[in-house]
């Protein structure tokens, strides 16, 4: 039974939705969710990224040798990030100095080269697109989501608008490298809590 | 005694998978079992030293050279994923008792994102040739070390009662920030240190 274009994109949402569906990417999900717009940033970044490399990596799979595919995805991939990386020193400067060594990783992200091995070496191309912008959007969702909690009970903000009550206390734990193992494992748990097939 | 400092400071202060959070999908991937996990530690120390080895020469005599450092990315994975393929072709003809050991390790490195961050880090911090082969060196055994440690944990989840949710990933993710906390103890050693011995 073949999904519909749209059931391609909204699986990303929840089916497949990474990192938690999915579990790969970790490394941006655990580190640059210390601020939500670092989250947002990244995620939208990703997202630009799975587009375009599953968009060209659809297209040419019937070109590509089987031998050397792995090798070829990461070319394409690598062309996008750089791409991202420019575009993002020239105008989102404040953004990508915070993001720093994580924006050229996004090449090693397995979320990307995983739907390019799984997905779009098999589908079409307007499938192919469908499914990353789902996956890359399902991804930006929740590095939001975890950013925004550690962010909350880090440092009371959100979007770096205070939200707590004034006499709030903020606990740094949760902005530190054992805060976001915590919560993302915490996270996890609580979404397996909802059965996999609602 | 500037390179012991080096070495405190990759392997328990700044712990690339710990602190950094560089390499976290083989991580929790490869860490089930002691033997495998102490293997892959292995494989990441030989790939990271001699993968920065190369980029460094190729960063500072090529890109440097053409001015095309915003090339560096494209570069550094390629350079990565063929150095990987040639030490898999090369373990394989001539020795293989190592191959055997670390060879199904070799081509999930590729992805390993504490290879290309390293070999990135380096050239940010502006470290000179020794220091980032000594960094390279510090940084992979620090990744070893916490995953055989992680990993002699996870294998006692076998035989523990964990609850339905939290079973796998989950309890991983939170076992892995207990480890960053112990870790996290080391903070300020390098500056103590730095003051004990620079003197």
């Amino acid at each position: 039974m073949k999904k519909s274009i749209a059931q391609e994109f909204f699986k990303g949402f929840w089916e497949v939705l990474p990192p938690f569906r999915l579990v790969l990417g970790l490394c941006p999900t655990l580190a640059i969710t210390t601020l939500a717009e670092n989250g947002m940033g990244m995620g939208i970044a990703t997202t630009f990224v799975l587009f375009f490399s599953n968009i060209i990596i659809a297209s040419l799979k019937n070109i590509i040798p089987k031998k050397v595919r792995i090798a070829s995805y990461i070319v394409i991939i690598a062309t996008f990030v750089v791409i991202v990386e420019l575009v993002m020193k020239a105008y989102f400067f404040p953004i990508s100095q915070k993001l720093g060594l994580f924006i050229p990783l996004i090449v090693v992200n397995c979320i990307i080269l995983g739907r390019a091995e799984a997905f779009a070496s098999k589908n079409s191309v307007i499938r192919s697109a469908a499914d990353g912008l789902g996956v890359g959007l399902g991804f930006t969702m929740s590095l939001v989501l975890i950013s925004s909690l550690r962010e909350l009970l880090g440092r009371g903000t959100v979007f770096g608008v205070g939200v707590m009550w004034s006499g709030f206390e903020p606990f740094g734990f949760m902005v530190e490298a054992p805060g976001a193992f915590v919560c993302l494992g915490m996270i996890l748990a609580l979404i397996n809590l909802v059965p996999k097939k609602a | 005694m500037e390179y012991i400092v080096l070495a405190v400071n990759a392997i328990l202060v700044k712990n690339i998978l710990l602190a950094q959070y560089l390499g976290n999908c083989p991580f929790m991937g490869v860490s089930k079992k002691t033997d495998t996990a102490a293997g892959m530690g292995m494989a990441v120390i030989f790939v990271m030293t001699f993968a920065t080895f190369i980029t460094w020469f190729v960063h500072h005599y090529f890109l440097v050279a053409f001015e095309i450092e915003y090339l560096q990315t494209i570069v550094f994975i390629l350079v990565i994923a063929s150095l990987v393929q040639l030490i898999e072709m090369f373990l394989k003809k001539s020795v293989p008792a190592l191959y055997r050991s670390l060879g199904i390790f070799l081509p999930l490195i590729t992805t390993n994102c504490a290879i290309l961050g390293v070999a990135v880090l380096v050239i940010t911090k502006d470290f000179s040739f020794i220091q980032s082969i000594l960094y390279a060196l510090f940084s992979g055994i620090g990744y070893a070390l916490a995953l055989v440690i992680f990993a002699s944990i996870r294998e006692r989840f076998e035989i523990s009662h964990i609850p339905a949710a939290f079973r796998d990933t989950s309890i991983a993710l939170i076992t892995a920030g207990i480890i960053a906390m112990a870790f996290y103890g080391f903070k300020g050693l390098d500056t103590s240190l730095k003051s004990i011995l620079l003197k």
